[in-house]
């Protein structure tokens, strides 16, 4: 606690030296540095983000609604929402699992988990598509081992063949490559968290007579609340927007294994350019919500 | 009592509508530019089966650069049949997968190519660089589009239909590697699909000219208009077949074995020879090619089996790891 105290206590008097320093620069760097701000953010973000809305409603709000009464717009829509609504618990779960972990305990190979946590944010989506290709394909492992004359266990491959388990160019594999880009978000958010509050608090519980889970429940978890949302936050706006890493475990089958970042490339490449637009302005309002939240969520926990 | 009569009464119901619908499907995977030509004809042979075998289906599609699907299928997505770019592409389940068998090509008339297409210049409205055959795609200055022939089957046939005129011209394989090789060091932007290509020739506005196949370009023109993307036919192209197979192995898996057959046999019917035509595709059928004659004009087309002798050397010589298309692109 007193670690989140000073930390608190110090960030306002950072804040007001630094805008002390900004006010005594003279008037005119004041406003170049402003313009230079305003424009870079207007002409990269704000431009951009209008355009999508203007060519969406290019040819009327009929026709941008019924882009998404398409059986085909509609799936994919589906699609994203599912794939989104399992990667993100699933990294939540991974997330608290992870960071608690690492940030209250000390054991050998810590630096090689965090490692591992950060490793889909340094590889290409590409490669992450690929691995599931190589692991799941008909040519990789699975395959492999389906399609082995002789293979070890015969009785699971039998069992395997009689599943017929469809993991790549189908659902699971879009749920599989979405879970691995979104890995770190949840856990990159809390381990600074938890390792800012240590575990002083936990240790009170503990020798005052609460389990473990009581523990977690009502003195953890409440001091990792804001963290963990900003997470949430985060891993679901990448998990509906991934496209390259989805892309490769895709087969692009349309009405089926489309997302919507998928489906938006298919209706451009069609020259269906409203329709494009129109599922984009869809994904862009998803982010901004996303955004909005994610502003109230440090509003809040700058006052809490 | 009560209970029980309503499960067997709504046991009865759902085996009546079991027996009733039999809705199957079937997955199409294909290659960039046939997107409108399959929504036409998938609408037609859901008629066509219903009408005959009483069972409603469904076709999906799934469409990205040939070689890139025929990987995935490969890799193991599920298609019942694959209608790709060429041949090539389709012995690459059999040379990878045993997916299909060798003489898969010899299944279906006309080495298995229900429609062809050929190989044309799309440029900028008043061809303000007058462009009129492949020699002047060589000239300094000229900006050129096409996609990748390590990814694309259109591309390959772009690739080799310069080869053979510049080899017919110019007499010899080295001066045609020279033409070649010329003619990528003025290529824009090398996509690695045919639609993607188009897309940055026609909507991004990149390039002078864009070597098409001959139905996306009549695609680009019916949706942006005739004058602004002129069609130039060169004086020498190339036969472009691109084929269908079934993939044995996944319809004998999933049982759609007759209908996947019946599938690609209707593209040869009548009806299925005119959407090939609405949409662009030359059509095998001799009547029906004369009917769409305005559009499909005569060209002097070589065949890859006659110029290179077949897609499986052509490949080897040129597109595979250390071919030509490496040597002259790293240049």
């Amino acid at each position: 606690m007193a670690a989140i105290v000073s930390t608190l206590g110090e960030r306002p008097s950072a804040t007001r030296a630094s805008q002390g320093r900004v006010i005594r620069n003279p008037l005119w760097v004041r406003i170049v540095f402003t313009t230079i701000a305003l424009i870079f953010v207007s002409s990269f973000l704000l431009l951009p983000l209008a355009a999508v809305f203007v060519e969406a409603f290019r040819k009327g709000i009929s026709v941008y609604f019924a882009s998404f009464a398409d059986p085909d717009a509609l799936s994919a829509i589906k699609l994203t929402l599912t794939a989104a609504a399992i990667a993100v618990p699933a990294n939540v779960i991974f997330g608290v699992a992870a960071s608690w972990c690492i940030a209250k305990f000390e054991f050998r190979g810590k630096s090689i988990l965090i490692t591992l946590i950060d490793l889909p944010f340094a590889v290409s989506p590409v490669i992450s598509g690929l691995i599931y290709v190589l692991l799941f394909g008909l040519q990789g492992w699975l395959g492999q081992y389906i399609n082995a004359e002789q293979p070890w266990f015969p009785a699971l491959q039998a069992w395997l063949i009689e599943q017929d388990f469809k993991i790549i160019f189908a659902v699971p594999g879009i749920v599989l490559a979405t879970m691995f880009v979104t890995f770190p978000f949840v856990a990159r958010e809390l381990i600074p968290v938890m390792q800012a509050q240590g575990s002083d608090e936990e240790y009170a519980a503990l020798t005052l007579g609460a389990n473990g889970w009581q523990t977690f429940w009502y003195v953890t978890l409440p001091n990792i609340k804001w963290g963990l949302f900003y997470g949430v936050i985060l891993c679901n706006a990448r998990a509906m927007g991934e496209f390259g890493a989805v892309s490769v475990v895709s087969g692009h089958i349309r009405g089926e294994t489309n997302t919507m970042p998928l489906h938006i490339e298919i209706l451009y490449n069609e020259y269906n350019f409203v329709a494009a637009f129109a599922v984009s302005s869809l994904l862009a309002l998803l982010a901004l919500v996303t955004l909005v939240l994610k502003s109230f969520i440090e509003w809040r926990h700058s006052r809490a | 009592m009560k209970p029980k009569i309503l499960l067997l009464t709504g046991l009865a119901l759902a085996a009546t509508l079991a027996a009733a619908a039999k809705p199957v499907q079937l997955l199409n995977v294909s290659y960039d530019p046939t997107r409108e030509l399959y929504v036409e004809f998938n609408a037609a042979f859901a008629k066509y089966w219903k009408a005959k075998a009483g069972d409603d289906v469904t076709v999906k599609q799934s469409h990205g650069g040939s070689g890139k699907q025929a990987r995935s299928v490969i890799d193991g997505l599920q298609a019942d049949v694959v209608t790709l770019a060429l041949a090539g592409d389709i012995d690459a389940l059999h040379e990878m997968g045993k997916l299909i068998p060798k003489d898969w090509i010899q299944r279906l008339p006309q080495n298995s190519a229900p429609y062809t297409s050929t190989i044309v210049f799309v440029v900028r409205a008043g061809n303000p660089k007058g462009i009129k055959d492949w020699d002047d795609l060589v000239k300094p200055g000229v900006s050129v589009v096409t996609p990748n022939p390590k990814t694309s089957g259109g591309a390959m046939w772009n690739y080799l239909a310069a080869w053979e005129f510049a080899r017919r011209k110019y007499g010899s394989e080295e001066k045609a590697r020279e033409f070649v090789a010329q003619l990528y060091k003025n290529v824009a932007v090398l996509d690695s699909g045919a639609r993607g290509s188009t897309t940055t020739f026609v909507q991004r506005g990149i390039g002078d000219v864009f070597i098409s196949w001959e139905n996306e370009a009549f695609l680009a023109q019916k949706e942006f208009g005739k004058e602004k993307f002129p069609i130039v036919a060169p004086s020498l192209s190339i036969l472009a077949e691109p084929s269908v197979s079934i993939v044995d192995r996944v319809v004998r898996k999933k049982g759609t074995e007759a209908m996947a057959k019946a599938y690609l046999e209707f593209l040869y019917s009548d009806e299925g020879q005119e959407i090939a035509a609405r949409n662009f595709y030359r059509p095998r059928n001799e009547a029906i090619a004369a009917k769409y004659s305005s559009r499909f004009v005569k060209m002097n087309l070589v065949t890859i089996d006659e110029a290179f002798g077949g897609w499986a050397k052509a490949k080897r010589v040129h597109f595979a790891d250390g071919g030509t298309f490496d040597q002259i692109y790293v240049q």
